[in-house]
């Protein structure tokens, strides 16, 4: 044994000398690929930060679509018309598919779903402050759409160039099918605005309430968001929070008219040094008590996943025992 | 393979392989790549393939194939298993530049 120690010692430094090569291999080839604003692919070397980074807001962005159809379902008993209910059922199954491309965009870095959905469940993954405020009447189905939805396709036009392909590919098909989601809430809001003075009181209320955590879905203000420069730097990110913000309440202050309705925001304004629209405080302390699981609803929703998760146990187990089943037949006949 | 419960018994996915799934568009094209699921079989991931890539008739065809059944070219090895087409540009219509302003040729 004693004799054997300098010998894989040697090939020790022998391997790690090989490594440190193929990973110098592999960052030079990476930062060719990012400075020709070309794609990252998943057998391709990454920086392990590259990796991490991606892996966190992938899986966080496929749970907060997983969660996110909690608000919504809970409304489609509810729908106002077989219509509505019709729609509002097609807009919570795209949520559905919009986890499951993301999930898969996140296994291609090397997490299994299993574990994503794990730590989902035992509330240790984030996902989007958003789908922690309550829908309290049918008018927010229409504030949700407009713009919730609509802060979200802000977020993700720009993501599907994202540097790494997975990624992106699933954010054009996630983009593709989310601008129905937006123009149908614009519709439930515009004919709620156009009714009874009841209804349209519900829209603007609805409007009210989701104003300031629509914009907070952009994130930190760019001071505060401190991995928002390195996500620029590998053409993860295009554009920073603050920079999507004021582009998106610019898109609002134009639409909020058509609506006949207002925002809740006396302060907005288009700065014509910068030529950029500004908005008033948001509250960021609220922000961050809900990021850490005091909003209103984290533990609501949570249970829901847990619930919802347990109560399909039979159904996976079931499926699995019917392939294994159907496989031995096969065996079987072969044999 | 479920045989643990509570909380931690969320491994029964694991039996579930991963499949890739090819869609056809329409008549006439080829199956492409649209994206990939978990399914216990390949009847259920047929249908769960359907649910997820064709909810606004974007197929009339698909395949599903075990991820696992697929084998691909290294990475690494990019430059010495795709060069030997480099420098072959008479292999393109557009190298023969002498026929220039002849009809149908």
């Amino acid at each position: 044994m004693e004799a054997n120690a300098p010998h894989n010692a040697d090939r020790q430094a022998a391997d790690s000398q090989a490594k440190d090569r193929q990973d110098a291999d592999g960052q030079a080839n990476f930062d060719r690929v990012i400075a020709e604003d070309s794609r990252i692919e998943p057998k391709d070397w990454m920086p392990d930060a590259y990796r991490k980074t991606l892996l966190r807001q992938i899986s966080q962005h496929a749970h907060s679509e997983i969660i996110g159809m909690q608000p919504e379902a809970n409304w489609i008993s509810r729908a106002p018309s077989l219509k509505r209910k019709a729609i509002l059922m097609a807009k919570v199954q795209d949520e559905a598919g919009h986890g499951l491309y993301l999930y898969s965009a996140a296994e291609t870095l090397g997490q299994t779903r299993d574990k994503m959905m794990a730590d989902l469940i035992a509330g240790k993954a984030r996902y989007s402050s958003i789908f922690n405020y309550p829908a309290l009447t049918w008018a927010d189905m229409g504030a949700i759409g407009w713009l919730v939805d609509g802060a979200a396709i802000c977020n993700q036009v720009p993501l599907c160039r994202a540097s790494y392909g997975p990624y992106g590919r699933a954010m054009v098909r996630v983009c593709k099918e989310e601008s129905f989601h937006q123009r149908q809430g614009f519709e439930i809001l515009l004919e709620l605005a156009h009714g009874t003075p009841e209804q349209k009181h519900l829209a603007q209320d609805a409007v009210n309430r989701w104003y300031a955590p629509a914009l907070m879905m952009f994130g930190p203000p760019d001071d505060d968001s401190p991995n928002s420069r390195q996500s620029m730097a590998w053409n993860i990110k295009r554009f920073s929070n603050d920079e999507l913000r004021s582009r998106f309440v610019g898109m609002m202050v134009e639409q909020v008219r058509v609506l006949g309705l207002t925002l809740p925001d006396s302060e907005i304004r288009f700065n014509e040094d910068t030529k950029k629209w500004e908005h008033g405080p948001l509250d960021w302390n609220e922000f961050h008590e809900v990021l850490a699981g005091r909003g209103p609803c984290n533990a609501q929703r949570l249970e829901r996943r847990r619930e919802a998760h347990d109560d399909g146990a039979w159904v996976r187990e079931a499926a699995a025992a019917y392939a294994a089943k159907q496989s031995l037949k096969t065996k079987e006949y072969a044999a | 393979m479920n045989e643990s419960k509570g909380p931690e018994a969320t491994t029964d996915r694991n039996a579930w392989g991963l499949w890739e799934v090819f869609v056809r568009s329409s008549r006439g094209l080829s199956h492409v790549h649209a994206g990939s699921l978990h399914a216990p079989d390949a009847a259920m991931a047929l249908r769960n393939a359907r649910d997820l890539y064709t909810r606004r008739n974007e197929g009339v065809s698909i395949w599903v194939v075990p991820a696992d059944a697929i084998a691909a070219s290294d990475p690494d090895s990019k430059g010495s298993f795709f060069e030997s087409p480099q420098g072959k540009d008479y292999r393109h219509a557009t190298y023969y530049t002498k026929s220039e302003g002849v009809k149908h040729l």
